[in-house]
């Protein structure tokens, strides 16, 4: 029997290449992730190159202004843009970085380690690039439990068969 | 009356819709779950939601900021 809501085998399915692993850039796939699980679709989501620190079991995410004229930060009733002069200062990324932070728990939005378990709880399906962790070193023992491994052919087949495919 | 209740006033997208989507699992087919939420985009999501999942939304008022969706389990 078919169940929109819970899943199945005749539910949709979308698949989400993650290749960023900043404060910022995590929240797209896992916001995309849990809500679509949460509208019966079956999610898979392959976390490759610098994705993959978004799998690591302690997570430790920043944001850096460098780099990005589109980064406004509302502060005292203005916003406030960084030139990257002031953005390559040391200690500017983990500013920003509390910054955000302070932001997101000020206007009740989830922190990433609250929606990457709530994607785990409903059964969001996660390949870590085994490329990835050869090139960087990493260990399967780095990872949070119950990811698979995978390459591009796995990615692949996946990909073939969902309805949605996105790249993050 | 609903027969549950689900507070998600102060929290944003994507929380009201997971926290909804975990509350409704509790509710009995044909039951219905209400939800109070302050996040205008709740109202173009939560029927987005409804409409994907098959859910039935009842009931949408707004009183005062706080949006209100009545949802039946249907599905």
């Amino acid at each position: 029997m078919t169940d929109a809501n819970g899943g199945g085998a005749n539910a949709k399915s979308m698949s989400i290449i993650v290749t960023k692993g900043t404060l910022d850039w995590a929240y797209p796939p896992f916001i995309l992730a849990t809500t679509a699980a949460a509208m019966g679709v079956n999610v898979t989501m392959f976390f490759t190159f610098y994705g993959l620190a978004l799998l690591k079991k302690k997570l430790n995410l920043q944001i850096s202004p460098l780099g990005k004229p589109d980064m406004e930060m509302p502060m005292m009733g203005m916003h406030m843009k960084m030139p990257n002069l002031v953005g390559a200062i040391p200690g500017v990324n983990a500013m920003a970085t509390t910054m955000m932070k302070n932001l997101i728990k000020k206007k009740g939005v989830a922190s990433i380690p609250e929606l990457r378990d709530m994607a785990v709880e409903s059964d969001v399906k996660m390949i870590a690039c085994q490329m990835t962790l050869d090139l960087f070193e990493m260990k399967e023992g780095d990872l949070i439990d119950g990811i698979e491994l995978g390459g591009a052919a796995t990615y692949m087949e996946n990909a073939l068969n969902s309805d949605v495919n996105l790249f993050i | 009356m609903a027969d549950m209740t689900l507070d998600a006033k102060g929290l944003n997208c994507p929380l009201p819709i997971l926290k909804a989507k975990k509350a409704i699992k509790d509710v009995p087919a044909g039951g219905t779950l209400e939800v109070l939420a302050t996040d205008p985009g709740s109202v173009a999501d939560f029927a987005a939601f409804c409409r994907t999942t098959g859910n039935e939304l009842v009931e949408q008022s707004q009183d005062d900021g706080v949006y209100r969706f009545v949802i039946k389990h249907t599905s």
